[in-house]
């Protein structure tokens, strides 16, 4: 039988009431804690909530987009169509891979890179599997769209340039953030950490970096624990970066370009009138578009290697011996230090005597009794060495200064070359020599030490033409807005010294037995005037000068003679001014004048001018070049897409 | 026969019982189990899959199971005890050798239809087990050191056992539900505090041991302690838990975020939201409002069962209730302390609130022994 169990519970109600404090005295402290999370520190829980869940996620803007003179484009942002795989969402990535390989290209080697990168990476992260796809492929995958689960297509800018070859010297190219761009900046911009996003590596992109790349814009998403997004909180948009319009007229340009292709040649034409860079031209060139993607190692060799260096930009880096396209400077040096007359002569032997060293002229039996006009138009270099000799190296250069050689002009492209005008300080400091007189002579006619660029001889020809200090122009407006531009000062030079060369000049391309009368234009309106230059990048021994001087076409390329013209047209109101070198060219009348003439004429006249424009001997020859090559239709600008 | 119609006297039979259900209890329960639909519904997005309709399935049962226990006499429950004490060993003892592993440790039983942990059950097996004991128990004997060794090596043996899984948060609560009841019997005072700094003295000694010549555990043994001591040392392991638990409280505020508007939550920062930290969601959605609030309804429970379990003259129900009412309140409180960061991480339910099927269970059954107690208690 059990005992009844009726005691008393006393104690049970005495204890329990001690339990009931010790859990009282629990609750409070849990009260308490609840208390000082949530009401005394939330705020700092409350930040400290925020941070976790809200990312901030950069949009790169839209970059700049660059225009001709005329606004046609040279730069510009296409869309980019790609397709993105999502692992989670795919039941299978291989047999998805394997559909949209019957779709687009997507060689097997390729779907293992993606099937790889899909297994590093998080099952919600979008994989791109192909770029660059034609707007046919992207509809073929969006219309296969249901039977492709966790495949889409998206769209993204890349950088395209529709000229190609034309403006890969001036504009550059983009390309994606190496380690070096990132290192040279010392604060660099987010935006640079984006994968895929662009920055300009080279020419104007690189140079107006700056202005072309823009604000970032941002969006807040909140994402999970995962670092899954799951929805946009809020998103500015970048600011786009901004237009620029070049100087450079793209039609004239893209004939420059094909006018001396097959040559390793530079062109530059100026604006007379406001310094602006109509034409600066070097070819060959390559496909700027090439590089945005990444260059393949073998395109890339083929490039470095080629002897023609189709990567360097010959008209603004490349320096020369000018030749006689220098000859315009030492007979302004002289005239304005009043060593020669305008009718004095010198009598030109076809040499020139100095000690015992004999300086030669181009024409084995000299010129006779020449003044400054003739020595011009006849390019007489015994002229010249006694000119120079009297006036001075040192006032050679400063008037060569003064017309733009030897100055680094400021242009946003890179490396720019200074030529080189030569002191007697700066052979002693460079040289460790003393200056001789025969440094001098050689200068006298272009040769020697003296080095100018394809740019420098144009603005040369412009200051000439104008008589103003022209400086060069690359930009013409930003956003729309024309880039200030002082009116250019007047050239310290007396305008009697300047009307003599200028006659000079005409009558090198007009006059009877001018050295570039073949290459004139006859209409009245719009005559040229210039000066042929054929410089000379070896030394003739007077071994060689007693057997005969070869002739260029006997030499090997590299050794011939650099061709070289300058001009500027119209000689009455001149508007566009000129410089043309054609490496190992040969004679600067027969290599780089016609050139010069053809790029002055469409300058002039527009893509088609008249046959009337050219010497009468000359139409024949362009008659049946037209006819052989009939001019090809202007096709209309292809349409490029603005910014998305 | 004349016996028992005294001893019964005045207890309820047949249907009167439902009259006599503690009804108070019942309704705070059910308030309690809403808290916990609510929460698992704004755990899930919105949804009462997976986790609400389930919890709401469960709770049914365990409130038929709490009115089938509770109209059963509470005879029947103090005859039933040691086998219930017995039931639960061999079945703690069937889980180390045959369990499934659930949470890195060995706790549960596949019934077939229920996934059952039988350290839970065996946390209400062992209260029963004391408080008949201590029914059985003269009460000049109970502070016998003899007499109190013999409770003391019961509530050992499961907890041993259930520290073997190794399930901590269990075995604290097995000790702690056998030590209120051998407190409410009313064992010398002297023997808890014995207890209590004994304990602090081994602890103590072993800590003060380290880097000494004599050592008693392995540098990588005080590492681990460390570590679950302050869970700061581990941020992005042991100490991620913690830290995300302690945001999402405090963001919550004083008012709370709003239901379905806690970003933790919805954003799966919280780790096992809808089981050990479902506190954490209601505390962001909620605020201090909303937690104190729930605080308040688990203390209400808690003096409700004290309250019941003073008034009834029957020892065996007094104690039952007590015991019973101990563990459901160290349930709460280790659960609330270790999501607020008071205490190291153990795996302890938020009772009636956290999803879990197997615990709601027992815990309703539980229930139904109060009720029980209350319904048949001598008048």
């Amino acid at each position: 039988m059990r005992r009844p169990s009726q005691t008393t519970p006393t104690y049970v109600t005495r204890r329990g009431l001690m339990l009931l404090g010790l859990k009282l005295g629990v609750v409070g402290g849990l009260g308490y804690r609840m208390r000082q999370l949530q009401v005394e520190q939330a705020d700092t829980f409350r930040l400290l909530a925020e941070e976790n869940r809200v990312n901030i996620r950069l949009l790169p803007p839209a970059r700049g987009l660059i225009f001709d003179r005329n606004g046609k484009p040279i730069a510009v942002n296409q869309q980019n169509y790609r397709v993105t795989v999502v692992r989670e969402q795919t039941d299978n990535p291989e047999e998805t891979l394997h559909k949209l390989s019957r779709l687009i290209p997507l060689p097997p080697d390729r779907q293992e890179k993606v099937l790889k990168e899909m297994r590093q990476r998080s099952a919600f992260v979008p994989v791109t599997v192909t770029e660059h796809l034609s707007w046919e492929e992207i509809a073929r995958v969006a219309a296969n769209a249901p039977a492709l689960p966790g495949v889409t297509t998206e769209v993204g800018l890349t950088r395209h340039y529709p000229e190609l070859e034309n403006f890969a010297h001036i504009v550059g190219y983009v390309g994606p953030v190496s380690e070096r761009d990132l290192n040279r900046v010392e604060d660099p911009d987010p935006l640079l950490q984006i994968p895929d996003f662009q920055i300009g590596k080279t020419g104007i992109e690189q140079r107006v970096e700056g202005g072309l790349r823009g604000g970032a814009g941002n969006s807040r998403i909140e994402v999970n624990a995962a670092g899954r997004v799951m929805r946009e909180l809020e998103r500015t948009e970048g600011i786009a970066g901004q237009d620029l319009h070049l100087t450079i007229d793209k039609e004239l340009q893209a004939y420059a370009l094909k006018r001396m292709a097959g040559q390793s040649s530079a062109a530059v034409v100026l604006d007379v009138k406001t310094g602006e860079i109509i034409v600066s031209a070097s070819a060959p060139s390559f496909d700027p578009n090439a590089f945005v993607f990444g260059i393949s190692t073998g395109n890339w060799n083929e490039l470095l290697n080629d002897p023609y260096r189709p990567l360097s930009n010959k008209a603004v880096s490349g320096a020369y011996p000018p030749g006689s396209t220098f000859k315009m400077v030492v007979a302004l040096a002289a005239l304005e230090a009043g060593v020669v007359g305008p009718g004095e002569t010198v009598y030109c032997p076809g040499h020139y005597q100095l000690g015992r060293r004999r300086f030669h002229c181009w024409k084995r039996g000299g010129h006779g009794h020449t003044d400054l006009n003739e020595s011009l138009k006849f390019s007489c270099d015994v002229y010249y060495y006694d000119v120079a000799r009297r006036v001075g190296i040192e006032k050679i250069t400063a008037m060569a200064n003064r017309l733009g050689i030897g100055i680094k002009h400021d242009l946003p492209l890179p490396a720019i070359s200074e030529g080189l005008t030569p002191t007697k300080a700066w052979k002693r400091r460079v040289h460790d020599e003393d200056w001789l007189v025969g440094d001098t002579l050689n200068s006298g006619i272009g040769q020697g030490f003296m080095l100018a660029s394809p740019l420098q001889l144009a603005v040369m020809t412009a200051r000439i033409a104008s008589g103003r200090e022209i400086t060069p122009r690359l930009i013409r407006a930003v956003e729309g807005q024309p880039t200030a531009k002082p009116p250019p000062a007047e050239l310290d030079i007396s305008e009697q010294s300047l009307g003599l060369v200028r006659r000079g000049m005409f009558d090198v391309v007009n006059g009877r037995r001018g050295t570039a009368r073949r290459s004139r234009i006859v209409d009245p309106e719009n005559r040229m005037a210039g000066k042929t230059g054929t410089s000379q990048v070896r030394i003739i021994t007077p071994e060689e000068r007693a057997r005969g001087v070869f002739k260029n076409k006997d030499l090997p390329w590299e050794r011939r003679d650099h061709a070289l013209f300058v001009s500027y047209a119209p000689y009455t109101d001149p508007r566009y001014a000129m410089a043309v070198i054609v490496e190992h060219g040969g004679g600067g009348s027969v290599a780089a004048a016609p050139i010069a003439r053809d790029i002055m004429l469409r300058c002039l006249y527009g893509p088609v001018p008249p046959l009337e424009a050219y010497p009468a001997e000359e139409r024949d020859k362009i008659e049946a070049l037209r006819a052989a090559e009939p001019p090809v239709e202007e096709t209309p600008p292809p349409s490029t897409s603005d910014r998305a | 026969m004349t016996f028992l119609d005294q001893a019964d006297r005045g207890i309820p039979t047949g249907l009167a019982k439902v009259l006599h259900l503690n009804w108070a209890l019942t309704l705070l329960l059910a308030t309690v189990a809403s808290v916990g639909f609510l929460m698992l519904y704004s755990v899930a997005g919105g949804s009462f899959e997976p986790w609400a309709k389930a919890q709401m399935i469960r709770f049914g049962l365990g409130l038929a199971a709490m009115f089938i226990v509770g109209f059963i006499h509470i005879r029947f429950w103090r005859g039933i005890a040691p086998i219930a004490y017995a039931a639960g060993i061999v079945l703690l003892i069937i889980v180390e050798f045959f369990g499934s592993i659930g949470m890195g440790a060995q706790r549960w039983i596949d019934l077939g239809f229920i996934m059952l942990q039988p350290s839970e059950l065996m946390k209400i097996a062992l209260v029963m087990m004391l408080a008949l004991y201590y029914d059985w128990l003269p009460r000049e004997k109970v502070s016998r050191p003899l007499w109190v060794a013999l409770p003391l090596v019961l509530t050992l043996i499961p907890t041993a056992m259930v520290l073997q899984q190794p399930d901590l948060g269990t075995a604290i609560l097995i000790v702690a539900s056998g030590g209120v009841v051998m407190f409410l019997a009313g064992v010398s005072l002297w023997y808890f505090i014995a207890a209590v700094s004994g304990g602090v003295g081994l602890v103590s000694l072993v800590m003060m041991s380290r880097g000494e010549s004599w050592q008693i555990l392995k540098d990588y043994q005080y590492k681990r302690i460390e570590t679950f001591l302050d869970p700061s040392l581990d941020p992005l392991g042991s100490g991620y838990h913690i830290t995300q638990s302690k945001i999402a409280l405090g963001s919550g505020g004083l008012s709370g975020r709003g239901f379905m508007e806690g970003t933790q939550t919805r954003l799966n920062f919280l780790p096992e939201k809808h089981t050990d930290f479902i506190f954490t969601t209601l505390a962001e959605e909620f605020g201090f409002v909303g937690s104190i609030s729930l605080l308040m309804l688990y203390l209400l429970v808690v003096v409700f069962c004290l309250v019941s379990a003073m008034r009834n003259r029957d020892r065996f129900g007094a104690l039952l209730t007590g015991g019973i009412a101990a563990t459901f309140f160290f349930f709460f409180a280790v659960n609330m302390a270790m999501v607020m960061g008071l205490i190291p991480v153990v795996g302890v339910p938020l009772p009636l609130v956290s999803y879990g099927g197997s615990a709601m269970l027992v815990l309703m059954a539980a229930f139904g022994l109060v009720q029980s107690a209350h319904i048949h208690r001598p008048r």
